[in-house]
This record gives C-alpha cells, sequence and structure tokens, in this order.
C-alpha cells in the first residue's frame, strides 16, 4: 500500500508546495500517461500508474524539492511502477507477461527519452482517447481527462453534469478500449486520415460544447473553448504537416474571436449580421490567419472541410462591416465545401450566401432543390431562409407563411419571437442565419 | 484562460560578452519547443543589448527621446514571453524551467504579470 500524504493546511508552506506539484503534475502528467502506456498498452492501467508517481511525488518532493526534470522523474517511478504491478498482479501476467520480460531487460532511462518518442507517445495517447468504438461522449471526457490533464470535477463542472456520472464514462471507456483491445497507435495509410477525422472531430465538439450551449451557467463554458483551443494548438505542433490540424485550429480561433459580440448585455444570442465587429477579438482572428495560411502551405490546391470552414470564416473576419462581406468567395467556398463534405445543411449555407452573391431569385431556385430533404424537414432554418428569400423577392404572402412554419419549428425561445415579428411584418429585416 | 507577459530581466554584466552560449541556446530552443508544444507560448524573443534600444519619454509635458537605458542601470530586460496558461501558477512553473537552462554565472528573473483582458 501507498503511503498517503497527509493533507497540508491552508495558506502552510506545506500547501503552496503542494500546489506547486500539483501544476507539475498537471503539465507532465499526458505525457507520463502516454509513455506508461506504450509500455502497458492499456491507457487506463497507465494512469493509474501515473496516479501513483503522483502520491510518491508529493510525499518526495514536499520533503526534498521538486527536481531539475519533474517529467523525466514522474516517468521513471510510473515506470518502475508498471515493473511491481506486472511482478505483483498475477491476474494480468499472462496479458502482460511478454512486456514485463521487455522491461526487466531493459532499464528504465534516466534520462528523459527523446524529445521525438515523447511526441509520438503523446500523439498515440490522443488517437487512442479518440478512438471511434468509444461515444463522442466517452472520447470527450477521456481527452479531456488524459491529454488535457483535466480532474474529473472539472470536466463535471463544464459538462454540467454531476462528477460520479463523468468518473463513470471514464471508466468504463477506459474499460471498452482494454476489452476492445484497442491498439495503441497512431494508424497509418488510409486508416490514418479516417481515424485522424475522429480526433478532429473530438476537439471541435468539446468546442462547441463551450461555444454553442445555452444552457447552464455560461460562466463555466468558456472553460471548454479554451481547452479545445490548447488541444488543437497542442495537435498542430504534434502533427504540422496534417493540413487539417491546422484547419480546424484557424477555425477554432476564427469563432472564438466573436465571443465576445456573439450575446447581447443580457444574454440574448445576437446574429452575425448585427454583431459589432469592433468587439471581434484581432488578436484571435490574427492566429487564426496564420493557421489558415500553414494550412495551405502542407496542402496547396486541396483544402479539406475545416480549412474551407476556416476559409469561410476567414472572409468574415476580413469583412469590417457586414456590407463589406465578400459574398461571392464565400459561396465559392461553400460550393467546394459541398463537395468535400457534402450535406443538405452546407447547401442550405450555400444557397444563402448565393442569394446575396447573385440575388434571392438564384438563392431561391438552390432553396427549393433542398425542399425535399428529409434531414431537413424539421430544421427550421429551411423555412426562415426560403421566407427572407420570398420577401426580398416581393413574395409576401408566401414568404409569410415560411416564417410562421419556421417559427413552429424553432427549438429556442430567442428565435421564435423573431420569425413571428417576421411573420407579422415579412419586409422587415433579420435574417437568421 | 489567462495570457501571462514573462519578462526577463537579467544583469547585463554578468551576460557573456560574445552573447549566450551554445549550449544555453540549444537548451532554450528545446525549452521553446516544448512550451510551444503543450500550446501555451504565444509569443517570445529576447531583446537586443538595452545599449541599442531608445526611451522615448513623457514627463512634465516635455517630451524627451534618449537613446538606452544608460549603463547605470543594473538589470534590464532581456526577453519576453507570453503564455496562455490555465493559472499564474502554471505560467511560474514555465518561467522557473526558463531559468533553469542558464548556466550558473548568469543572474536572470523573470517578471510573471497577468495580461489584463477587455
Amino acid at each position: 500500500m501507498e503511503p498517503q500524504p497527509t493533507p497540508a493546511r491552508p495558506d502552510s508552506p506545506d500547501c503552496a508546495a503542494a500546489h506547486a506539484i500539483e501544476t507539475v503534475f498537471r503539465l507532465e502528467s499526458p505525457r507520463v500517461v502516454a509513455g506508461v502506456a506504450r509500455i502497458v498498452r492499456d491507457v487506463g492501467i497507465a494512469e493509474e500508474l501515473t496516479q501513483d508517481a503522483l502520491v510518491a511525488a508529493l510525499e518526495r518532493w514536499s520533503r526534498d524539492g521538486v527536481p531539475d526534470n519533474p517529467g523525466a522523474w514522474l516517468m521513471a517511478t510510473a515506470r518502475h511502477r508498471a515493473v511491481d504491478l506486472i511482478r505483483r498482479r498475477e491476474t494480468y501476467a499472462r496479458k502482460l507477461a511478454e512486456i514485463g520480460r521487455d522491461l526487466e531487460t531493459i532499464a528504465p532511462p534516466e534520462e528523459p527519452a527523446d524529445p521525438e518518442d515523447i511526441d509520438d507517445d503523446l500523439l498515440r495517447l490522443v488517437f487512442t482517447t479518440c478512438h471511434p468504438v468509444l461515444s463522442p461522449q466517452a472520447r470527450t471526457a477521456l481527452t479531456l481527462r488524459l491529454v488535457g490533464g483535466l480532474s474529473t470535477a472539472e470536466i463535471a463542472r463544464a459538462y454540467l453534469v454531476p462528477e460520479p456520472t463523468v468518473a463513470q464514462r471514464i471508466v468504463r471507456a477506459k474499460r471498452t478500449l482494454a476489452t476492445r483491445n484497442v491498439a495503441f497507435e497512431v494508424p497509418y495509410g488510409p486508416d490514418r486520415e479516417a481515424r485522424l477525422g475522429s480526433v478532429l472531430d473530438v476537439i471541435y465538439l468539446i468546442f462547441n460544447e463551450g461555444y454553442a450551449a445555452t444552457a447552464g451557467d455560461d460562466l463555466l463554458r468558456p472553460g471548454l473553448v479554451e481547452d479545445a483551443l490548447r488541444l488543437a494548438r497542442v495537435l498542430s505542433a504534434l502533427m504540422p504537416k496534417e493540413p487539417e490540424v491546422h484547419g480546424l485550429t484557424a477555425l477554432l480561433e476564427f469563432q472564438a474571436s466573436r465571443t465576445a459580440a456573439r450575446t447581447a448585455s443580457d444574454g440574448t444570442p445576437v446574429l452575425l449580421e448585427r454583431q459589432n465587429r469592433r468587439r471581434w477579438n484581432r488578436r484571435l482572428i490574427a492566429r487564426g490567419i496564420r493557421a489558415l495560411d500553414r494550412a495551405g502551405a502542407t496542402a496547396p490546391g486541396a483544402p479539406g472541410p475545416y480549412a474551407l470552414q476556416a476559409a469561410i470564416a476567414a472572409c468574415h473576419a476580413h469583412a469590417y462591416r457586414y456590407e463589406d462581406t465578400d459574398w461571392r468567395t464565400i459561396a465559392t467556398l461553400y460550393g467546394l465545401l459541398a463537395v468535400a463534405a457534402p450535406s443538405p445543411v452546407v447547401e442550405l449555407n450555400r444557397a444563402v450566401a448565393v442569394a446575396m452573391a447573385d440575388g434571392p431569385a438564384e438563392g431561391l431556385r438552390l432553396v427549393d432543390a433542398l425542399a425535399a430533404e428529409p434531414v431537413l424537414r424539421d430544421y427550421h432554418l429551411l423555412p426562415s431562409v426560403r421566407g427572407d428569400l420570398l420577401a426580398r423577392l416581393g413574395r409576401v404572402a408566401e414568404a409569410r407563411e415560411e416564417f410562421v412554419r419556421a417559427a413552429g419549428l424553432a427549438r429556442n425561445e430567442q428565435e421564435r419571437e423573431l420569425l413571428l415579428r417576421r411573420a407579422a411584418d415579412p419586409s422587415s429585416p433579420g435574417r437568421s442565419s | 484562460m489567462p495570457r501571462y507577459l514573462s519578462i526577463v530581466h537579467i544583469d547585463e554584466s554578468t551576460a557573456p560578452a560574445q552573447g549566450p552560449s551554445e549550449e544555453l541556446m540549444r537548451r532554450m530552443g528545446e525549452l521553446i519547443e516544448e512550451v510551444t508544444k503543450a500550446g501555451v507560448m504565444l509569443e517570445t524573443a529576447g531583446l537586443t543589448p538595452a545599449a541599442q534600444g531608445t526611451t522615448v519619454r513623457w514627463q512634465g509635458g516635455n517630451l524627451s527621446v534618449t537613446d538606452g537605458p544608460f549603463t547605470e542601470s543594473k538589470e534590464v530586460i532581456g526577453g519576453y514571453a507570453i503564455m496562455q496558461c490555465k493559472d499564474k501558477a502554471e505560467a511560474i512553473e514555465w518561467s522557473k524551467r526558463f531559468v533553469k537552462v542558464h548556466e550558473d554565472y548568469w543572474t536572470v528573473s523573470c517578471e510573471v504579470r497577468e495580461i489584463a483582458e477587455a
């Protein structure tokens, strides 16, 4: 049994030391988990061993101070525990016998491993926690926990769910990875592209949970936006040659740049058209442009779906006023996106851009082609966009009908009110997209 | 996540005249790569010697432009880093690692300040 360190009293020097140790641990834990997981091939066991190393560190470091290379210390300790564990736990004996032999012959390195190796391990960890055998919920929780270094309590607070729920979700996810024998690896060839898609989607899911969710305590949610941005930046550094990684990073920087302008002081959402663009964060926009440039430099001529969405966001960012928006380019980009990642929602957005560039009649033609889409049957934006285009064409009675239909489908109360106002007076401004 | 400015103060009298050693540059390069890969580093640079700088001052309604901080100023700003961290403890931890890569003969300190966000 591990000797448990006694908890430090608040404000005591011990407490300061414990806080510093916690910080070091948060910085180092993803890489230690990744390094140990490569040995034991099980992220659940790897995390346990890393936690054990933390307990040892708390005891040792609060007495002797933090060592010069805390990462290497934690890694060596966790590796020793891996060897101990393999020796001790007979139930794991068969599964880990081979690894155990390897470990006995290969001495744990005193020096930190090659930085390249650590990078590879961290990438393997990302690809494992985002594995498609897990549900999207499990992927996001496990990624935030193991790669982002967040505590279960922090994740629970961010997702507004009870802590035991998150803890359970993580335990089940780790068990699933173990029972399904998910390899701890970065896949190559066509597999890699498919799996990278899942990795990027997980980061985007985390971002959206913080960005698009309107329920709950909105003071805590920006944390998820930041965590997703940080994960995207980490991935950009780990996979500098993957254009879509930069594309996603760019998209997140652009979207995050609008945060302050997206809601009015009373918390109601403000449409893109009405946003005060002086409140857009120019620093994040500049970072978005740089990331988009990197995406373009790594894959000239063939942007992926995330890079295309980022390019569309860049067009909006470049327009200091809504009236200056380059709809021609946006329509072209949506055309490319409709090829790269076809979906009725993308088509609908393309129709809006075409209507802005070529007039409402052209847009209406595209929207009418979507009328039979089952995916859009209950999507309020279809009748809302159609109503808007009809209004602009002077077909007021038809427009009114569409707005009423859209209001009936809208789930958000603010949006419903806006649509009913437009139904009452279809020629008033206030497109909702 | 808050941003922190880590202002690097150095005692130029302890800095080697021919500039930092190759060994220091290598270790510094590795550390900067590590901080960047941790998704933390937004911007960092060292500064050319303070004697080559210029001070533009507004005082009592008078504008003055003078070269450099003067030689009597012992500690000068040698560089800076802007990092986005979860909290100040993390910014301090990275700054500790930054000063520790220097050889023992250096006197170098980092002033860690949170950037006030609008």
